[in-house]
């Protein structure tokens, strides 16, 4: 399980009837409030609390796949693209809902934008994650970026720059398993699987069986004595 | 990672393999109509090039233009280098014009080092005398790591999520041998070095005139036999005999060379079945390889190019991408 240590006793929350706070050591959390996606080596949040369990998790993303095919007309011409890391798992298990409703197969890929942040500058170089969009391109098509965390907005803006240089899509939507707020750019989710409140001291995780081994969505306050 | 790319032996293991999966991703953006992304925009980078090279000044100007640097050509022709200012004061000219990153090649063994200490930016190292090639090494196991299905894209996820081991895209296990000029190749010495750090077996096979005099420290086994290696190779890496820095007779002809030393069409026909043959370039077909074995469907020799450009993005990426000053 890379980075994260789930706490102990968190496997019978995750199964328990109510979530509880986790009283326990901290994993690794969010990123600090330059950007969204999740990486290592940010601060820890210290006494987290489950805000979306497994099952949560799962009708959220059967709403937002029903929602897309909704907005879509029957998502003719529609490809989504997960942003690394844990965008990737989610827009796979988007297609696979969409394809079984729909009986026809739903091209999703990845797409990687670390060359084209922001704030690329403010910390050491990092490794980039995979791009691989379907065979058929993304010109004409209506994209569909999904992402695990919407939080400032500057993940997304660095998306439709990396668009851009792929291609010409018909329309461009966002799909988000959590809005945290705080948004620093005007940008707005389509399809929002959980609007969550939160302060900017709070860090927001998300993990997924594929990446973390388990499915949940933990709030936590970031530990201010914690390293970086 | 080090602010300066100087010797393939600065690189740990886990700098190479994140300068090679970088590479991996990159390299998908020669397939794309836009070949370019944002990254470096407003960083300047200079090719200060003392000697003549072609696919290497243009390999690094095409990895800094398609991250959207700016790329100044300097040439020691045509320079005031020619007029005879001295290699401190190129630097503080380029000093002064804000180079963020110096691509450097000299034909002096060490002028890359004397040079970081000189300039604030960061220097790479673009081959130095008959010291190394560091981008030259890395573009090779980029090359064998694709063709021995090690690399990021080929490999499972759960071998990736694993981490550190045979499945990390580091090149365990597999016999490389370098034959030819050892003496006066910096890509050898880059290749052997590198190639160690990555886990694979290295044998060196030259006359034993163009072997350096210090070969037993190096990381690698020895051989005069390139007969006897040829069964035992998954990658045969032919370097060019380098005439211009013969100052003396090295082998009694080159007809006498070609036959113990050169790769030709019988001598492939003894490689394992799924060796591949590489070569840095410029080559001397007749020489060290024949035009058959070059341009045979072993030879990744056009492959090893278009590589180089994917390989040199990353490393002045993961240099000049960040923060500046970071480790």
């Amino acid at each position: 399980m890379p980075a994260v240590n789930p706490a102990p006793g968190h496997p019978e929350l995750a199964s328990g009837p109510t979530p509880a706070p986790a009283q326990t050591p901290a994993p690794v959390g969010d990123p600090p409030p330059a950007g969204d996606p999740p990486s290592a080596g940010s601060p820890a949040p210290t006494g987290r609390k489950v805000v979306l369990e497994p099952e949560e998790i799962r009708r959220a993303l059967t709403r937002i796949a029903h929602e897309i095919l909704e907005r879509t007309e029957g998502g003719a011409g529609v490809v989504l693209l997960g942003i690394p890391t844990r965008g990737v798992p989610l827009a796979r298990r988007l297609a696979e809902r969409i394809e079984q409703v729909e009986g026809r197969p739903m091209p999703h890929g990845s797409l990687d934008i670390t060359m084209y942040r922001d704030d690329l500058r403010l910390r050491p170089a990092r490794a980039l994650g995979p791009t691989e969009v379907p065979a058929g391109g993304i010109d004409g098509a209506i994209v569909v970026l999904v992402d695990d965390v919407l939080y400032s907005g500057r993940t997304v803006r660095a998306a439709l720059d990396a668009l851009n240089d792929l291609g010409r899509p018909r329309a461009v939507q966002l799909a988000v398993l959590i809005d945290r707020g705080h948004r620093e750019l005007p940008v707005r989710p389509d399809y929002v699987g959980k609007n969550l409140p939160t302060s900017k001291q709070e860090v927001v995780r998300v993990m997924l069986a594929e990446v973390d081994g388990e499915d949940a969505v933990l709030l936590g306050r970031a530990d201010s004595g914690g390293p970086e | 990672m080090n602010r300066h790319l100087i010797s393939a032996g600065d690189l740990t293991r886990d700098d190479a393999l994140l300068i090679l999966d970088t590479a991996d991703e990159l390299a998908q953006i020669s397939d794309r109509p836009i070949k370019k992304l944002p990254t470096l925009r407003g960083r300047t980078v200079v090719n200060l090039f003392f000697e003549d090279s072609t696919r290497t000044r243009i390999s690094f100007e095409a990895a800094a233009k398609r991250l959207s640097a700016d790329v100044i050509n300097f040439s020691a022709k045509g320079s005031s280098v020619a007029k005879g200012e001295s290699l401190k004061d190129t630097a503080l000219t380029l000093e002064a014009m804000g180079a963020d990153a110096v691509i450097v090649r000299h034909s002096a063994s060490g002028a890359p080092q004397r040079l970081s200490g000189w300039v604030r930016g960061t220097v790479v190292n673009a081959g130095d005398g008959s010291h190394e090639h560091p981008t030259q090494a890395l573009l090779d196991s980029f090359t064998i790591r694709r063709h021995f299905g090690r690399s990021a894209s080929s490999r499972s996820a759960s071998s990736r999520a694993a981490g550190a081991g045979p499945g990390d895209g580091a090149l365990d296990g597999l016999r490389v041998t370098i034959v030819g000029d050892v003496l006066h190749s910096r890509v050898a010495r880059s290749n052997v070095l590198l190639l160690h750090t990555l886990g694979a077996e290295v044998t060196l096979v030259a006359p034993p005139t163009l072997l350096p005099v210090a070969v037993g420290s190096w990381p690698c086994s020895v051989s005069y036999d390139f007969d006897a290696a040829l069964p035992k190779s998954d990658v045969v890496m032919m370097l060019r005999v380098q005439q211009e820095r013969m100052n003396a007779a090295y082998f009694p002809s080159v007809r006498e060379y070609s036959r113990r030393y050169g790769l030709d069409a019988a001598r492939m026909a003894q490689l394992p079945d799924q060796a591949i043959v590489m070569h840095p370039g410029p080559m001397n077909r007749g020489v060290e390889i024949a035009a058959e074995v070059a341009d045979s469907a072993r030879s990744t020799i056009v492959e090893q190019v278009a590589n180089g450009v994917s390989v040199r993005m990353a490393v002045l990426y993961l240099l000049l991408g960040g923060a500046e000053g970071d480790s």
